[in-house]
């Protein structure tokens, strides 16, 4: 039985290696924030981290990702409280929501590598995740001010840090 | 198909019976299956609780918690619902809560009388049960806390209700709902008659309806827990993966070969589909006990199958029929008939013709077709999210071979309707995979399979004729549309209209839009059912309907005859909404909405470079009766090759009351950039009697790329709340268009607009 070390915590799944990591999420650990919308990698909306990086967990399979570090939507955060969730919220960027997952794991990891993305890079980090509600203007602006939350938290937090 | 529909709903619409009725003895009205003994109904609430309607209950701790009977695929419909209750009860916002309604016929929408969520109704049509509900609850609590509070009945309207909170103000003795639910003294009742008089707020004395506030959805979808029908787990539950055949309908399973399958470890079964409901047909479950498995043994499955009668057929050849039927001058019924077009092209100075058509087009909402269902004892539980509970536990219970009152709806948050959720076909291989492994079975759709088995929106084909007299004014139009009808494959006679000819009833869903509020004299518009397209690829409601094509045509035209009189085709729109006879008020509210979208978009005002354009379009999208006044300015660049950039959307709509301004914003801009996806990157083909489209690959909905600006002005005027998730899907293909073709003289006919098509218009 492969092992999974997923949102922090190592996990045993009874799956075959050749089995799509987004169905060993689903229904063996039964976190079913991550959504399966394609089953072909072009959506977005199983988008997961594997080591940091976005992946399409329809597109990945178990036996891939043993001892890597995966996160889903469930362990983004303790208690969905992301700069991104948290403008997610503000911004009132979800109507069915069954996208959104996969774009805020897909935004976390842009934002994670760049803090101070300009629009044409947020564009071309999140032109894969389809959004059938087309929340696409709103989905802009909450990263953009959840990038500019997160750094201006970094700014006080590295403000206090003696040097 | 559909005969037991009929079943379903005697007793629904006794009103009497329909809970309204305060106190909690609103748990003994349960009605149909709840009164199958072992069921306990979706509101059957701790007897703490207090009820005072169906529509919601407030617990001993203050919560208030809103059944929505409406399906919310992202509307925020029961954010709303909560919301309006909220506003008469005086709650607290952030003391409301919302859950989704089971199939229980008390949650039957007041005035449709069904468990049906479309056609932008939900807002007009509950917004006075539920101020009524709220209301009565708040008038409950009220005399209930005068009496608490020592104060003789007469007393209670100088109480302040805020909040969540009941305050005398001249003794400065208060209490919360809380304080007064626990004690137990809330039980008033309330006749319908009574419920009738209550004397609700004017609008001047909102303090919620017309606030945004936050949605009470929103943040179970930022973190993962919203459940959804796909996110369902029972016990004991195993999956079901379906073999679609190559033909979207009319196909038969010769023989199933499973001996491959076989090898596939957790294989339970392949169940072929025996649908007497009609919905399905030529369909194969694979059951295992994963879905990837179910997956591994659907691909393993080999089928035979008969194509059956519509395995040779074509968009082409659906196009070729519709345009023989359009011609036979017996075909259809009128859906309007005012004066004498025929007679008037006669004697008209100059006579406009063309040809409209629109693809077939596929809603694939992101969250594939899915459905879960579990036979416990006599009762068929069915899992999923769906917009037409009243049909489609019909249809579950067809599938089941048992009567509809021993199915039970639980309803789940959709991951997207747009209409695709009217239908149950992914019921039925849940049920019969079910009933053939005896166990809980979850069948979920392959994108595949959403794709190819959608009821999708219909090829249309329109012809348009215009008559305009010797001083360039519009005296004629006759309209003929030609489609498979939607609505007719319900079954259910009262969705169907009478047509004006008395030639039998016509589906409506395929003609709205078409009988627009300028002023024409002589003006016919025929439904003309094509026959063949309807049973080769039966259709469903896709958002926004029938206006979707019918204004496409409609604002095509309009624009077309403006530029064979040489006149502004904004203003000449205006000089058409008259407000005469019967369009009175509404062609008025068009008009003014017209000019707001005009006013923001900078029509008119500047020289645009070459090869840019602006085009308006007008519509009173879903229906007359129930219009949003929705205009649209489209600015658009075409390139030489003839392609087309939008870069900017401005539309404008008159909504009459606001009850959550950034939502309608939302389902507004959402709305729109629908339209602006189908007017340009959707279409789906038929090729041997199946869909081409398989996936996102080659059916490809707009992306954040493609997305251009939208500036939205929401008009709200006071006039009663009508809808917004779908009337400003309508206008945008139209003002495209005629936007392309004041960019560049290339007038463009058919959905989705191709630059092939533009560049060919260039040239000619």
């Amino acid at each position: 039985m492969p092992t999974l070390t997923i949102n922090g915590r190592s996990l045993s799944v009874d799956a075959a290696n050749d089995t799509p990591l987004l169905w060993a999420i689903r229904e063996q650990l039964q976190m079913t924030g991550t959504k399966f919308g394609c089953g072909a990698g072009l959506c977005g909306a199983c988008t997961v981290h594997v080591n940091g990086e976005a992946v399409r967990s329809c597109q990945t399979m178990v036996g891939d990702v043993a001892g890597k570090k995966i996160t889903t939507i469930e362990g983004l955060s303790a208690k969905g409280d992301h700069p991104l969730q948290k403008a997610w919220i503000a911004e009132q960027v979800p109507q069915c929501g069954y996208c959104q997952s996969g774009q805020i794991m897909q935004a976390a990891s842009l934002l994670a590598k760049n803090p101070n993305p300009t629009k044409e890079e947020v564009v071309a980090h999140m032109d894969g995740n389809l959004c059938r509600c087309m929340t696409y203007s709103r989905i802009q602006k909450a990263i953009m001010r959840a990038a500019s939350e997160m750094r201006t938290a970094s700014a006080t937090s590295s403000e206090r840090r003696p040097t | 198909m559909n005969s037991h529909v009929k079943n379903l709903t005697p007793e629904t619409t006794d009103l009497s019976r329909r809970s309204f009725l305060v106190g909690t003895a609103a748990t003994g009205l349960v009605l149909g299956y709840a009164g199958v003994p072992g069921i306990e109904s979706a509101a059957a609430a701790a007897p703490a609780n207090f009820e005072p309607s169906v529509w919601y209950a407030i617990s001993p701790d203050g919560l208030v918690t809103v059944t929505c009977g409406k399906a919310d695929m992202g509307q925020h419909i029961a954010s709303t619902m909560a919301q309006i209750v909220c506003e008469e009860l005086g709650a607290k916002w952030s003391d409301m809560r919302v859950q989704l309604a089971s199939n229980d016929p008390k949650f039957n929408d007041p005035v449709l009388g069904a468990q049906i969520t479309g056609g932008s109704w939900s807002t007009m049509m509950n917004f006075e049960a539920m101020s009524r509900a709220g209301a009565a609850g708040r008038i409950a609590l009220t005399e209930a806390a005068a009496a608490a509070m020592g104060l003789p009945p007469y007393f209670k309207d100088q109480l302040v209700v805020r909040d969540s909170v009941i305050l005398h103000p001249k003794s400065k003795k208060q209490m919360t709902f809380a304080e007064i639910v626990k004690s137990g003294k809330a039980t008033k009742a309330f006749t319908p008659d009574e419920l009738k008089a209550i004397k609700l707020k004017t609008p001047d004395q909102y303090t919620m309806v017309g606030v945004s506030v936050p949605q009470l959805d929103i943040p179970s979808k930022t973190n993962g827990t919203a459940k959804y029908g796909i996110d369902v787990m029972l016990p004991g539950m195993v999956y079901g993966k379906v073999v679609t055949p190559p033909v979207r309908f009319g196909a038969t399973v010769k023989s199933v070969d499973d001996s491959e399958a076989k090898k596939v470890p957790g294989f339970i079964k392949a169940v072929i589909l025996d649908d007497k409901t009609g919905t399905t047909s030529g369909w194969v479950v694979a059951v295992a006990n994963t879905y990837a498995n179910a997956r591994r043994a659907a691909d393993a499955l080999k089928i035979a199958y008969d194509g059956g009668p519509n395995a040779k057929l074509s968009s082409q050849s659906l196009l070729d029929e519709a345009k023989r039927l359009q011609k036979l001058e017996d075909s259809g019924q009128f859906f309007v008939k005012d004066g004498d077009p025929v007679a008037a092209f006669g004697s008209a100075a100059k006579v406009v013709e063309a040809e409209y058509t629109t693809s077939i087009n596929i809603h694939a909402p992101l969250e594939p077709m899915n459905a879960t269902a579990e036979f416990k004892g006599d009762i068929l539980h069915i899992y999923s999210g769906n917009q037409f509970a009243t049909r489609s536990g019909a249809i579950a219970a067809g599938a089941a071979g048992i009567d509809p009152k021993f199915v039970v709806m639980h309803q789940h948050w959709l991951g997207g309707g747009f209409g695709r959720r009217l239908d149950a076909d992914m019921m039925i291989p849940a049920v019969q995979a079910a009933k053939a492994v005896g166990k809980p079975v979850k069948v979920i759709y392959s994108r595949e399979n959403d794709m190819t088995m959608d009821f999708s929106r219909p090829l249309t084909y329109q012809k348009v004729k215009a008559g305009v007299d010797g001083d360039g004014k519009l005296i004629a139009i006759s309209h003929d549309v030609v489609s498979a009808w939607p609505t007719a494959r319900w079954g259910i006679p009262d969705f169907l209209t009478p047509s004006v000819d008395k030639k039998g009833p016509l589906d409506s869903f395929t003609v709205n839009g078409a009988d627009f509020f300028y002023t024409v004299p002589n003006h016919y518009v025929r439904a003309i059912k094509n026959e063949l397209a309807h049973n080769a690829t039966p259709s469903g409601q896709l958002r926004s309907v029938a206006p979707g094509w019918t204004f496409w045509a409609v604002e095509s035209m309009i624009d077309e005859i403006a530029a064979a009189t040489g006149k502004d085709p904004a203003q000449f729109r205006i000089s058409l909404l008259d407000g005469a006879g019967k369009n009175d008020g509404g062609a008025q509210r068009l008009r003014n909405t017209l000019l707001a979208a005009m006013g923001l978009s900078g029509y008119g005002t500047k020289q645009l470079p070459k090869g840019e354009g602006m085009g308006v379009a007008c519509v009173s999208s879903q229906e007359r009766a129930s219009a949003s006044w929705t205009a649209c300015v489209a600015h658009v660049a075409v390139a030489p090759s003839g392609a087309v950039t939008v870069k900017k959307l401005t539309v404008a709509t008159d909504v009459g009351t606001q009850v959550h301004p950034d939502n309608i914003r939302a389902q507004v801009e959402g709305a729109a950039l629908w339209g602006l996806s189908l007017a340009m990157y959707e279409k789906a083909t038929l090729k041997d009697g199946g869909i081409e489209q398989t996936n996102f690959d080659s059916y490809t909905p707009l992306r954040m790329s493609q997305t251009p600006e939208v500036a939205v002005a929401v008009i709200a005027n006071g006039e009663k709340a009508t809808g917004v998730g779908e009337p400003a899907v309508t206008v945008v293909a139209p003002a495209i268009g005629n936007a392309i073709f004041n960019a560049s003289g290339a007038r463009v006919r058919a959905l989705p607009i191709t630059a092939e098509a533009v560049k060919a218009s260039m040239k000619a």
